[in-house]
């Protein structure tokens, strides 16, 4: 099982409290996560990624392990700790003040 | 006895003001979504407990929401917006072309007799369409492909498609409006457009009196005369009793004729309200005072209308969509403020009072009138 976390305002959209388990066939990689989380939420469809062009928001960064991932293809294989659910992958906000 | 449910899009989420006919006793609802920027909200004429709201956000993009109970329980429904074919370019801030770029929903608008038709004025400015209750959405996209389309330009906000008006006579008759293109009617459900801006003066553009380019703010009409409509344009009130086809200044004695917002009154089709601001740079009202000026005369003649209302140190701006007017016999005026205010009257415009004083920036004020 994928682990997966989301900012607040994506999990209130989703309706989850908490990070959410999903099943990825084949590959674990950016896309597959999204592909899978998307089909399970639908709502979230449009919120991480351009509907358009699949390409990653601008406020949007992805976080495994300790490193930011956000900028590697999205068919990268992710790291083993994430494929086997040691480890969550992170979808997070940009902070923004002011 | 009548009910009123006012509907106010903030910069940080949604709230909805409820009150019985005597429009005193407000109960406050919000935030909806919250932390989410609410363009706007809108319920059905056809089904008023189905409302549309358009919710983004800088972060995750645009969500479109629809509540089938009045506000009370929501659900997403679809939030794809694709331009038709291959979008080609606009004009750019620097004169250069540049892309064609969804970016958020200004404005949603339901039709007048069926609750699942829908229609979304967005950013870049295009206008789109649904018929199953906003699940999917097509683009009128002979607007965008006008002529004229490669030329158009954003004012400073953007180039959104802001104001969408339905000729209740006329089915097939529309109206939109786009900062800074200008004003546009389908007289064929939205199939084809033309510019309508015979009339209008903008010094800010090479030749004043050009087709497109003018920055319109805000139209407005009343339902028993759809040929007549009024206009807050970023300088001059104007009018026009042809339909579009010609209009003519009715600032007369306003104190700036700088602002956003205008509307009409319900029952009387040449009472007209504006919310002047002092100048494009100086977006507040003139001296400190916020002034809501009301012609019975369908424009020149201007009275202020300012009890119950700041009357110093009120430096708030009302934006484009942030004024409704209910239908009650004792007609209902409202409209929203960046400083979080929303104001209300219930004689037409004569008293005012804060329904509430501390919400986020007001982005936009819709009121329905319930049996």
């Amino acid at each position: 099982m994928i682990r997966v976390a989301l900012p607040a305002h994506l999990r209130n959209l989703a309706h989850v409290d908490d990070e959410i388990t999903l099943t990825v066939e084949g590959p674990v990689t950016q896309r597959s996560i999204l592909d899978a989380l998307e089909a399970s939420f639908p709502t979230l469809r449009g919120t991480i990624r351009d509907y358009g062009t699949q390409q990653r928001r601008p406020f949007i960064r992805f976080f495994a392990c300790s490193e930011d991932l956000s900028h590697e293809s999205p068919d990268t294989l992710l790291p083993a700790e994430v494929a086997d659910g040691t480890e969550p992958f992170l979808v997070v906000g940009a902070i923004a003040g002011g | 006895m009548s009910n009123v449910r006012v509907l106010v899009g903030t910069r940080k989420g949604g709230f909805i003001l409820s009150a019985d006919g005597k429009r005193k006793d407000w109960t406050v609802e919000g935030p909806h979504f919250a932390g989410w920027e609410i363009y706007h909200m809108k319920g059905s004429p056809a089904d008023p407990d189905t409302i549309y709201a358009s919710q983004s956000s800088g972060w995750f993009g645009q969500v479109v929401q629809r509540s089938k109970d009045g506000g009370k329980t929501w659900n997403t429904v679809g939030n794809q917006f694709p331009y038709d074919g291959v979008p080609g370019t606009h004009q750019w801030y620097d004169g250069k072309p540049h892309p064609w770029e969804f970016k958020r929903v200004w404005h949603v608008e339901p039709s007048l007799s069926d609750p699942e038709t829908v229609y979304a004025g967005v950013e870049d400015a295009a206008l789109f369409r649904s018929s199953d209750g906003g699940n999917s959405w097509t683009e009128l996209s002979g607007l965008r492909k006008h002529d004229t389309g490669s030329k158009w330009q954003p004012g400073a906000g953007g180039m959104c498609l802001h104001t969408i008006l339905l000729d209740p006579s006329d089915p097939e008759r529309m109206y939109i409006a786009i900062s800074a293109a200008g004003v546009f009617r389908s007289d064929d459900a939205g199939s084809t457009w033309r510019p309508i801006t015979r009339g209008l003066n903008s010094n800010f553009l090479p030749d004043p009196k050009a087709e497109v380019g003018h920055c319109v703010h805000r139209i407005a009409l009343h339902k028993s005369r759809p040929q007549t409509l009024f206009m807050q344009k970023h300088w001059d009130v104007m009018r026009t009793d042809d339909a579009g086809e010609n209009w003519h200044e009715v600032s007369g004695n306003l104190p700036t004729d700088f602002g956003f917002v205008i509307d009409v009154h319900a029952h009387e089709p040449e009472t007209i309200y504006v919310v002047p601001i002092k100048s494009d740079s100086e977006h507040f009202p003139p001296d400190g005072k916020l002034r809501v000026f009301r012609s019975r005369t369908g424009g020149n003649e201007w009275e202020p209308l300012t009890k119950g209302l700041p009357q110093e140190n009120c430096y708030v701006n009302v934006l484009r969509d942030a004024m409704a007017i209910d239908s009650l016999d004792s007609c209902g005026v409202y409209f929203g403020t960046t400083g979080g205010q929303v104001y209300g009257s219930s004689d037409g415009g004569d008293t005012w009072a804060p329904i509430v004083r501390d919400l986020p920036a007001v982005l936009s004020v819709e009121v329905q009138t319930l049996a």
